[in-house]
């Protein structure tokens, strides 16, 4: 198997708390690997430190622990110019294509700005133009849409834009937060065509961030769950979609509507009890276990660490794995 | 059964200074006691002006009702004056909102503001009220709700703080609810445990729901009959299962096709609809969703298909007869 491009030990970000407030420990102990030209999907519910995690792998917050190696190298001990120079090779697309893209500045500018400030080109010449009417093009835009503004352009388009500025260096890796969630249901495809299109045309890999199971199951080849700011589980998309082990996977599975009534009528639901607990105040042992309809008292004692469940490079972290579906419905 | 709520050839617009634009566009519609319609649309479909217009929550101007009738209780609710609907908000038709944190009044404990709608509409003194605001928290599943009535908004979670509103909203047992996006700030799991709540309620107080949702999933699951929305216009009006299985209106169809779902595995790609949905201040010419319509005919571009029965009890808005299989 080929060397991972991105690869997390024991990553952990915490935010000490301000006026006597505890700390909150946004990313726990996070260990995995993303491999060459494949795409990761990180899913979980919000606060569970998804968003927290990409930012720490940007280096947008300092990690408070662990590594991060990118492409053999190091990232949390870098200096920063040669921070800047690793991050030609990892770009992020961004949930909002509202607040993403500057209002003030034309969508030319805006896809030409990575490659100004990386010195690719020089801002307003004319190779600069031809190279953004080129990625405009790519991203399924008209390449005279860089004299206009992102007001004049529709949700999809402008993410279409934020797509272009993060191919504009060639990244090897895009990091791509919610990317399609702020869009309208008949835009959503659209999107995650024009990216599983762009993946194989340039070789990329994604970290694709979501709450969203159905969009994972489309554009995930492996999918981690997040839960309080640790991974749960990780498989195979089809894997874990079809024989998740851990019972927080599961609740998340069975709670997403299918757009289909038939379906809908037959199945059998698992609706979890009680609210999520405050990470501020998290539960011992597993944080899941206060809404686990399995939990038992050894799980309030320790935490379970994530194991091999099933088949191989599928772990879950839970001390009862969940081999039947029916045992969560009540 | 009877409807509760009837809608017949609503016209409502804003006029505004940018130009007058026209959300609710001859929409007709009825809901039926303990039944729940659902009105499906993406942004600027007009789905949430229709709900806000049954409570006449428009402010006027700029809106104005241009035409059609809301009937509910054997009245108009257009001819009503402003004092007598007072009367209905919050006590015959109650509405429950998508943002629980900025439809909640964070001044005031959350016992007090359902306590409010109580005291105004059947006239409880402050102690019944209070008592009754606490039976209704306990309706809706917060635990120790005489501790939690005292406690402001932002003590409460997500979940809990649109458990508040629904127990606001029902409160008075109202005949009609309107929930505008009731989980759409909500995380799946606690989706998954407010639409059960809301179908328990339902079963257990017989209130017809009207539910705007631009989920399909959602749809599935707790909707009986479906009104899906598209530029302002309705587009198509039938039994769930028919919308599902075999859609009239193009939209509709692409809408479903362009989906991924979460049941199947993944691997083909999408069948997205091109395009984008059409901005209400410049609607196209003849039906709105023609310029994205795999199916358009030449006289797509100038005629408005009226809603017309399609099947029996199944309606569309297209100038295609048949099934689209």
């Amino acid at each position: 198997m080929s060397e991972p491009l991105l690869s997390l030990r024991g990553v952990r970000k915490e935010y000490t708390g301000h006026f006597g407030r505890s700390k909150v420990v946004a990313v726990d102990d996070v260990s995995l690997d993303i491999r060459p030209g494949e795409t990761l999907g990180l899913v979980g519910e919000s606060g569970c430190g998804k968003t927290t995690l990409t930012r720490v792998i940007l280096r947008l917050v300092e990690a408070s622990a662990g590594e991060i190696w990118f492409d053999g190298r190091e990232l949390l001990g870098m200096g920063r110019r040669e921070l800047l120079s690793v991050r030609e090779n990892m770009q992020v697309v961004l949930q909002d294509p509202y607040a993403s893209l500057n209002p003030r500045m034309r969508v030319g500018e805006i896809v030409a700005e990575p490659l100004v400030t990386h010195g690719r080109v020089r801002r307003g010449r004319a190779e600069a133009r031809s190279r953004v009417a080129e990625l405009l093009e790519s991203v399924g835009l008209e390449p005279g849409s860089q004299d206009r503004y992102p007001h004049e352009f529709s949700g999809g388009q402008r993410q279409r834009v934020g797509i272009a500025r993060a191919l504009a260096l060639e990244p090897k890796l895009v990091i791509c937060d919610e990317p399609v969630s702020a869009l309208d249901v008949s835009i959503q495809a659209q999107i995650i065509n024009l990216m599983k299109r762009l993946q194989a045309e340039r070789g990329l890999t994604y970290l694709f961030v979501s709450h969203d199971l159905s969009i994972m199951r489309q554009i995930a080849d492996r999918v981690a769950v997040m839960n309080f700011g640790r991974i749960v589980e990780l498989a195979g998309t089809e894997e874990l979609f079809t024989a998740p082990r851990h019972p927080y996977t599961h609740s998340l599975l069975s709670a997403a509507p299918v757009a289909d009534p038939v379906v809908e009528r037959t199945r059998r639901r698992i609706v979890l009890r009680g609210d999520p607990p405050s990470p501020a105040d998290p539960p011992s042992g597993c944080s899941f276990r206060t809404r686990c309809p399995v939990a038992r008292d050894e799980c309030a004692q320790a935490r379970p660490p994530l194991e091999e469940a099933g088949s191989p490079g599928h772990v879950a972290a839970c001390f009862f794995p969940v081999r039947d579906a029916a045992e969560l419905v009540s | 059964m009877s409807a509760v709520l009837e809608i017949n050839d609503l016209h409502a617009e804003f006029r505004l200074d940018a130009g007058t634009v026209k959300p609710v566009n001859g929409v007709s519609l009825s809901v039926e006691e303990g039944q729940t319609l659902a009105v499906v649309g993406e942004s600027g479909s007009g789905k949430t002006a229709t709900a806000l217009s049954i409570l006449r929550l428009h402010p006027t101007p700029p809106c104005v009702y241009t035409g059609g009738e809301i009937v509910a209780g054997g009245r108009d609710l257009l001819k009503l004056s402003e004092r007598e609907m007072r009367g209905i908000r919050g006590n015959e038709i109650a509405m429950v909102f998508q943002d629980p944190m900025t439809s909640l009044n964070p001044l005031k404990t959350i016992g007090a503001q359902i306590a409010e709608s109580l005291r105004l509409h059947q006239g409880l003194s402050r102690s019944e009220a209070r008592s009754k605001a606490v039976d209704a928290l306990r309706e809706v599943g917060i635990p120790t709700p005489e501790r939690r009535a005292g406690e402001y908004p932002h003590q409460f979670s997500g979940g809990m703080r649109q458990r508040a509103m629904i127990a606001m909203a029902l409160a008075c047992r109202p005949k009609i609810l309107i929930a505008d996006e009731p989980t759409t700030a909500l995380d799946v799991t606690v989706q998954a445990q407010i639409m059960e709540l809301l179908a328990g309620l339902q079963e257990r107080f017989g209130m017809a729901i009207v539910l705007i949702t631009h989920d399909l999933g959602v749809v599935a699951r707790s909707a009986d009959q479906v009104l899906v929305m598209y530029g302002g216009r309705p587009v198509e009006l039938a039994p769930v299962d028919d919308v599902f299985a075999d859609p009239r209106m193009p939209y509709t169809r692409a809408l479903l096709r362009s989906m991924p779902r979460g049941d199947v595995p993944g691997g083909a790609p999408l069948d997205p609809i091109p395009g984008a949905p059409p901005s209400l201040f410049a609607p196209p010419r003849g039906c709105a969703f023609h310029p994205r319509c795999a199916l358009a005919r030449p006289e797509c571009a100038e005629l408005v298909p009226e809603l017309t029965e399609k099947a029996p009890g199944h309606k569309a808005a297209c100038v295609l007869e048949g099934s689209l299989r």
